[in-house]
């Protein structure tokens, strides 16, 4: 953290637990009995609760989204550059709540928390939660704050997915929400990779079936692998050769097979920074949340059916230079929505930084955002 | 809020409660306008600083580029497609007409007339490209790259089968005026119709 406090952020920051003993049926059909959700708010709620703001976090995000949890954090919160004072999710204006969603590692309930039945961690026994079950505990949380209806639900690739179902599963408890780089489900070069990520996972042969905290160990090298995997596909080509190019670590290359160009040293350090912080069975869990995200399923795969009942106003953003879910996958939500008749606005933002941009200050990117949470203001009462 | 003068007279032709679609949206001050008498639609915009504005305005507007067409958009799905002094900017006037007349149960169409004495005088006399309030970019910096008078656009609709319902031309100060009664092509400096394709 910076000696003083910058003026745009929203400082030092503390988390809340809320444990929740309403049984909570999950898509897989089990129930989860009772479970922890951990989240974050930053602004004031106004007298309304007219003006209250879910951030829904992606695959690797937690509810830390701004802010700083203490003076000596090098870094803060996963995307303080859109929310703090005077920014474009601006938390003098807004009351913003960001948690770490139920199968997370950061302290909701998930695989490495404790199964009261068995005493023992739950690993891999703890239930798949899918996007729709994320959206059921999100709203017990809404309940929790007295929010009966979000001034907006803004999500970016994962996080998107759970703002789209929002719109959909809960109409009138949502008036905006923000779709940013996201798709209307995965194609199957979506989920390849994700498989091939959690192939690196399985064959680790410290992975243990999914019970390493049994073995008291960790799967580092699969969830290291199946990290690189994932940063490859959230970058550019464009944007690792401006970064990275051909440049070599030590300036000469050594004709053997050690880490010799800076892509590489970059891909390991990701790698083993990751397994530090994050879980392999959650990461098994968010990919699967991501491959069975399909919400005009249930409604014969017509997008546009799927979105018939949504109330909320839209604001989708997709980013050129996003290979993994294109301008063309936001394009497919847009054209759903046009031919339901909804309202909706659409950007696509000229970027180089591929996937990962959605988290980029971006001028043109954040000024849309900023523009859009305006004039959401104008439309409640303090 | 007063709108410009062709704006109105497009805003006088839709009648309430009507599904538009305006391409070329600018900064959304028609549609701003239209919402308030129960009008719904989006509009279509590539420029970044007017589409920010189009936000700020509280429209609906989908970042799209007119030289592709309205493959987004079913046949028939709006009352009104409007497109107002863009037609002219457009790479392919031709096969927007007929994109607009495909979607737009309804299409409005507006654009300056090159047909008018100003124009006519600055290169016939002048011997120079013209430049005129309506128009008033050199050649070498100008978005107008299909200029068209009010006589051609008149012969494309006849060439395409699509009907003219109303037609409004008028002055610079955008009023209607003998001349421009007696002499559009002559005297008018905007055109603006209602068209529709023939069935």
């Amino acid at each position: 953290m910076p000696e003083t406090v910058p003026a745009d952020s929203v400082g030092l920051v503390s988390p809340t637990l809320l444990h929740i003993d309403l049984p909570l049926l999950l898509d897989c059909g089990r129930t989860l009995p009772s479970y922890d959700l951990i989240y974050e708010t930053y602004g004031e709620l106004n007298n309304a609760a007219s003006n209250a703001v879910l951030i829904c976090h992606a695959l690797s995000g937690d509810h830390h989204a701004a802010g700083f949890h203490d003076a000596d954090d090098k870094k803060p919160g996963w995307w303080d550059s859109a929310i703090g004072p005077g920014k474009a999710i601006d938390t003098n204006k807004f009351f913003v709540v960001c948690l770490n969603n139920l199968g997370g590692c950061k302290g909701s309930t998930g695989p490495t928390s404790i199964n009261p039945e068995t005493g023992k961690h739950y690993g891999p026994d703890f239930p798949i939660i899918t996007v729709a079950d994320w959206v059921r505990s999100q709203a017990v949380l809404a309940d929790d704050l007295h929010v009966q209806q979000w001034a907006a639900v803004v999500g970016g690739s994962l996080g998107a997915m759970q703002a789209m179902q929002w719109a959909i599963s809960l109409p009138e408890r949502v008036r905006n929400v923000l779709i940013i780089a996201a798709a209307p489900k995965l194609s199957a070069q979506n989920i390849a990779f994700n498989e091939v990520a959690r192939t690196a996972i399985k064959s680790d042969p410290n992975f243990h079936d999914g019970y390493y905290a049994e073995y008291n160990t960790l799967p580092r090298q699969g969830l290291g692998l199946a990290r690189m995997l994932g940063h490859i596909t959230y970058l550019s080509d464009e944007a690792m050769g401006e970064k990275f190019g051909r440049e070599l670590r030590n300036g000469t290359i050594n004709y053997g097979y050690d880490v010799e160009f800076q892509i590489e040293s970059y891909l390991q350090y990701q790698s083993s920074s990751f397994v530090e912080r994050f879980d392999a069975n959650t990461y098994l869990l968010m990919t699967k949340a991501l491959d069975y995200f399909d919400p005009a399923k249930a409604f014969n795969d017509d997008l546009a059916a799927t979105m018939a009942n949504i109330q909320a106003r839209s604001l989708v953003i997709s980013f050129t230079s996003d290979w993994r879910f294109s301008p063309a996958r936001s394009q497919e939500i847009v054209d759903a929505l046009l031919s339901a008749g909804k309202n909706v606005t659409y950007a696509e933002i000229e970027a180089h930084q591929g996937h990962d941009a959605f988290l980029m200050p971006i001028p043109r990117y954040m000024e849309i955002v900023k523009t859009y949470m305006q004039q959401i203001v104008t439309g409640f009462t303090s | 809020m007063s709108l410009r003068i062709d704006l109105q007279i497009i805003s006088d032709w839709i009648p309430d409660g009507a599904r538009v679609l305006d391409l070329g949206c600018d900064n959304g001050i028609l549609l701003k306008h239209l919402q308030q008498r129960g009008i719904t639609g989006y509009g279509l915009e590539i420029d970044n600083s007017k589409f920010a504005a189009c936000i700020a305005a509280g429209v609906n507007v989908i970042q799209a580029d007119l030289d592709q067409g309205l493959p987004q958009f079913a046949d028939q799905s709006f009352d009104f497609v409007i497109l107002s002094q863009t037609l002219q900017a457009i790479n392919h006037p031709d096969f927007l007409l007929d994109e607009i007349v495909r979607v737009g149960k309804q299409a409005i169409i507006g654009f300056p007339n090159f047909g008018h004495w100003q124009c006519r005088w600055q290169l016939a006399i002048g011997g120079r490209m013209p430049v005129s309030k309506t128009l008033p970019n050199a050649w070498f910096d100008t978005p107008n790259i299909h200029l068209c008078t009010i006589q051609d656009f008149e012969k494309i609709c006849v060439s395409k089968h699509i009907d003219i319902q109303h037609r409004s031309i008028v002055n610079h100060a955008h009023k209607d005026t003998l001349g421009t009664k007696l002499l559009p092509n002559l005297f008018g400096q905007t055109a603006l119709y209602q068209l529709n394709k023939s069935s």
